[in-house]
């Protein structure tokens, strides 16, 4: 088996979002794309809890509000398990750019949240290939709340943690999930070497960033990584 | 009243659960008669005039059926197979298991973390990996390790409905036929059990002896547990 800690030798290149529900990584890592596909790069899209394996179970789970803390990480690692080796492997052997909004950092921050032991999540999630780049998309709670709240009208039940009992008001229990989230992430960063990005910056601000990181890794030239071409 | 016992670090909410009854795991490969055991072992305890719950493997009702699923697409690669079974165990522990052995029920188990470890292993994931994942799961009181040998066992699957290709372990040895496949597959799963025997101190019994006989070793080995003559 692959080991996260070591570099994964294959053709492609795995780039990695990660942050709070809210932080606006998935805005960034859509514009990421469009710069990727305007350049004509293969580029193959994965997104966290999306293979067809375990997600009836996840769904009914979490609509009756049945999932336990570990319960929840274990149909997480299933999902992950199975889309790394049909959608993360395969594309990087083939030369592609993945990008992944969400990877293990999620499952690692999200379990240790709700008490599920880190050291043991770490293990479990062990076969992951390592990313080329893990970007972190740092926000204050607040902020990620009140961006939530103008972009839909009612937060999710397990997002907002609350399967925890920590508040029975849902604002709250996000407020004090989403904060131990974090804590979590912060932890993360030496651990992983994920890169920082201010999400509180102005979007393009942060897109700018990103494409000069991404342009390094990928061997791209750095000009022009700050506009963004409509395509169509 | 006794804490349950963990291989690993299990979360706080599982780990804190009292064990007011007794865990018993009936293993060993297809075909060796669990669950007519489980039955009978089940009766004797509740003629004892015990509480007893069951627990089979793969029997969650949150995931039984994506197993099911699965394993009718033959999709599902050693790691996501292991993993799945590790949700269907959760599942049933947190939601059968641990609340029946707090209510101080006997709870009895038809199969275990074992079969899932062996099956991972004879499919050639790492061990220390697969131990690791199932470490939440509770030392059980007692294990029973039904064990035939895999000619015998062979005959007695061919006569009651045939060799399936799971059993077989047909997604492991895709070039034999499906004897040889079961042979070969069985024979690595008991090298793995006989190992486990020794290692977390199963009680072995010989399945190959007529049914009766067995059933009395079984009933005295949980008699030995609990302190009553079977």
């Amino acid at each position: 088996m692959a080991k996260a800690s070591s570099n994964h030798g294959l053709p492609g290149t795995l780039i990695v979002v990660e942050g709070i529900d809210g932080s606006g990584k998935t805005t960034q890592q859509q514009l990421l794309r469009k710069w990727l596909e305007d350049r004509a790069m293969p580029i193959f899209y994965t997104e966290w809890n999306s293979s067809s394996l375990v997600k009836k179970a996840t769904k009914e789970g979490k609509k009756k509000a049945t999932l336990t803390p570990l319960l929840f990480s274990l149909l997480h690692a299933t999902d992950f398990a199975d889309r790394h080796l049909y959608q993360i492997v395969p594309p990087l052997k083939a030369g592609m750019t993945v990008v992944a909004d969400r990877y293990v950092y999620t499952a690692f921050a999200r379990d240790a949240a709700r008490g599920v032991h880190p050291v043991w999540a770490r293990r479990m999630y062990s076969f992951a290939v390592k990313p080329d780049l893990a970007f972190y998309f740092r926000v204050p709670v607040d902020v990620a709340l009140e961006r939530l709240r103008s972009a839909r009208a009612k937060l999710k039940y397990y997002e907002a943690g609350m399967d925890l009992a920590l508040s029975p008001s849902l604002d709250e229990s996000f407020r004090l999930f989403q904060t131990r989230v974090v804590a979590e992430y912060d932890k993360m960063v030496e651990e992983f070497g994920l890169v920082v990005i201010d999400a509180q910056r102005p979007i393009h601000a942060q897109q700018k960033e990103v494409r000069a990181q991404v342009a390094r890794k990928l061997g791209l030239p750095v000009r022009g990584t700050g506009t963004v071409r409509a395509r169509g | 009243m006794p804490k349950m016992k963990f291989p690993g670090p299990a979360p706080d909410y599982i780990a804190r659960a009292e064990n007011r009854g007794k865990l018993i795991v009936v293993e060993g490969t297809d075909g060796v008669g669990r669950s007519t055991h489980v039955a009978m072992a089940r009766k004797w305890l509740e003629v004892q005039g015990h509480a007893v719950a069951e627990t089979g493997w793969t029997r969650s009702k949150l995931v039984g059926q994506a197993i099911d699923d699965a394993k009718a697409g033959h999709t599902l690669a050693s790691l996501t197979f292991t993993l799945i079974y590790a949700c269907d165990f959760c599942d049933r522990l947190e939601k059968e298991v641990i609340p029946a052995l707090s209510a101080g029920y006997f709870v009895l188990a038809d199969r275990y973390i074992y079969t899932a470890i062996a099956r991972a292993v004879v499919r050639g994931l790492d061990e220390p990996w697969v131990r690791d994942l199932f470490s939440f799961a509770p030392i059980p009181d007692l294990v029973i390790y039904l064990r035939v040998d895999p000619n015998q066992l062979a005959r007695r699957v061919l006569l009651t409905g045939g060799m399936d290709y799971w059993e077989a372990g047909k997604d492991h040895h895709p070039e034999l036929d499906i004897y040889d496949s079961f042979l070969a597959y069985q024979t690595s799963s008991l090298t793995v059990f006989d190992r486990f025997k020794k290692e977390f101190g199963f009680v072995e019994i010989d399945a190959a002896r007529p049914a009766e006989l067995v059933q009395e070793q079984i009933r005295q080995a949980i008699g030995a547990l609990i302190g009553v003559s079977a």
